[in-house]
């Protein structure tokens, strides 16, 4: 089982990330899907695709619940079963392994699997509100702790254990603005300053406007096949070999440490394992940022640095593009945007862009072997998954 | 064989309104459950029994909000933080009756309880919040 393809991506598509005004999110997600049949030319999709796997968050936003269905008919596919699957922030990364159960078990030779959301219609309170839906109601919601304040009570939690620094935190945004300013992709293609991020208003301290990830629009999709049929679809697969999910407590406050996610380290003890690599292994990874705070817990919990580390590893630009192991060359969920279901697949194909030496500008010097940290809510879930060059 | 579920989120906000502070004690195991639930999580025993909480704790951690949800609005900026009560249970809420800026990780903080809202909505809960001690 060890270092055994569990699944190939042979394509994968991205919407423009950012204010889609004017569309609706399974409109989006017909942009994602076009992008991914396009780069395949060998794929019949109305033939091949024998399932869709779909991650979304909330019905909250366009009133509109059955995603799996409504856009399995965008995206040209009726009429294949669409499965719609919600995890909060990590909806396509559990989608993701729903696909990957799905071509290993033999039931289907070729699926597709993406996310999608559409946010920036609403105001700010609004999709506060929503978000604050994955997490728990009756001692979180119902005492008004937003998203913005439960990854700051990590972040005090963290400064007060570790003395992790505000300044630390800001590089990281830094660093995620520059590589985002070189995606055309991207929500915020600028760069911004260290005093420009530190100088921000409050959001929830000790979060200011450049720790917190972007309200955004935005659909991603991968096609995925079975990995001994993958050359017949394209020259240059990707194939996944390690996947991890695991749970934890809905509320923050139940668990034992709030500088550490457990579902996010036991998901990539597991990935490491099947996929038979270590952290030192991985060339380039795409990390659930949707905070600076989370980026640099991730560090830790992925191995890529002691607990206690991550503030010092980003302050010595050891994750920047040109660094030891560069994190988010996207531009993460802080600049490249994070539209909350789209956001597990999205970090996929960045992944699969890397791999396939197609990442322009971004592009990671031979990047062999790719990591994706997707999680959900507070980190009640948590998906990890590693890919290898075809 | 149904019996009524009583160690629920919904009796926990009740004996709030009576003015206790509740945790639901698993008769098997010993566990504090806090919110109570019906199940214990770690021995998945059903037989509990109420107990009262302290109302004395320590401030784990904590954040100011600025950029709350619609019905929140009014009130920022405002802090929330997790406390950590005797019997190693913690309770996450609001922080209140002290400037925002005396705040601080181990201060020791107090659970006061309020009425109910007058609401005709579901959920018809009260609050708790925290206060020095
Ligand atoms: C941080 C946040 C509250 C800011 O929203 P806001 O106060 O309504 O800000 P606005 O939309 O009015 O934008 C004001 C300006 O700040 C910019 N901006 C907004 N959010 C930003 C962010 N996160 N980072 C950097 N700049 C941001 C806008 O582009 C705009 O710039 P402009 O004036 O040059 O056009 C919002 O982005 C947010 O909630 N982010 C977190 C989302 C989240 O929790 N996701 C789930 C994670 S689990
Ligand atoms: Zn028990």
């Amino acid at each position: 089982m060890k270092g055994k393809p569990l699944a190939s991506i042979v394509s994968a598509g991205l919407s423009k990330f950012g204010k889609l005004e004017g569309l609706y999110a399974r409109e989006i997600f017909a942009q994602a899907a076009k992008e991914a049949y396009e780069r395949c030319p060998r794929l019949d999709p109305k033939k091949d695709i024998k399932a869709l796997f779909i991650g979304h968050m909330g019905e909250s936003y366009e009133h509109q619940g059955h995603t799996g269905a409504a856009v399995a008919d965008w995206a040209g596919l009726l009429h294949i079963p669409a499965i719609r699957t919600e995890a909060a922030c990590s909806s396509s990364g559990v989608a993701l392994r729903a696909a990957i159960y799905a071509v290993a078990s033999g039931l289907c030779d070729v699926v597709m699997v993406g996310g999608v959301e559409k946010m920036t219609h609403r105001s700010t309170s609004e999709v506060t509100e929503f978000l604050a839906m994955a997490s728990d109601f009756p001692f979180e919601q119902w005492y008004g702790i937003t998203f913005p304040g439960l990854f700051a009570l990590m972040a005090t939690a963290h400064m007060h254990k570790y003395g992790t620094t505000e300044a630390q935190m800001a590089h990281v945004a830094v660093k995620n603005h520059y590589n985002g300013s070189l995606n055309p992709k991207a929500h915020m293609q600028k760069e911004i300053t260290l005093e420009q991020a530190l100088s921000s208003r409050v959001i929830a301290w000790p979060l200011k406007l450049f720790d917190c990830s972007l309200i955004t629009d935005g659909a991603s999709c991968l096609i995925l096949t079975r990995p001994d049929i993958a050359k017949k679809y394209t020259d240059t697969p990707v194939h996944i070999i390690g996947t991890g999910q695991a749970s934890d407590t809905i509320g923050l406050y139940e668990r034992e440490d709030f500088t550490s996610l457990r579902a996010a380290k036991l998901a990539a003890k597991q990935a490491y394992e099947m996929a038979d690599v270590t952290p030192e292994d991985i060339d380039v990874a795409e990390v659930h940022d949707c905070f600076t705070i989370a980026e640099i817990i991730a560090y830790e919990d992925l191995g890529f640095c002691k607990p206690g580390e991550g503030g010092r590893l980003a302050e010595n630009g050891e994750t920047t593009l040109r660094g030891r192991i560069p994190v988010n060359t996207s531009g993460g969920l802080k600049a490249k945007g994070h539209p909350v279901g789209a956001t597990g697949t999205a970090q996929a194909y960045e992944i699969y862009l890397q791999l396939t030496g197609q990442a322009e500008k971004r592009q990671v010097d031979d990047a062999e072997i790719g990591l994706t940290h997707n999680v959900g809510g507070s980190g009640a879930t948590a998906t990890v998954h590693i890919y290898i060059k075809g | 064989m149904t019996e009524p579920l009583t160690f629920t989120i919904e009796q926990f906000y009740k004996n709030i309104n009576q003015k206790k502070l509740t945790g639901g004690k698993c008769l098997t195991c010993g566990k504090i459950h806090l919110p109570p639930r019906p199940l214990c999580d770690n021995c998945l025993s059903t037989q509990f029994k109420w107990v009262e909480l302290p109302r004395k704790g320590t401030l784990l951690t904590y954040t100011i909000i600025h950029v709350a949800p619609s019905q929140f609005q009014k009130m920022t900026p405002y802090a929330v933080g997790i406390i950590q009560l005797e019997h190693n249970v913690n309770l996450p809420g609001i922080i209140k009756d002290t400037p925002l800026d005396k705040i601080k990780v181990g201060m020791p903080l107090e659970v006061e309880l309020e009425e109910a809202p007058q609401s005709q909505h579901w959920p018809q809960w009260p609050r708790y919040y925290f206060k020095p001690a």
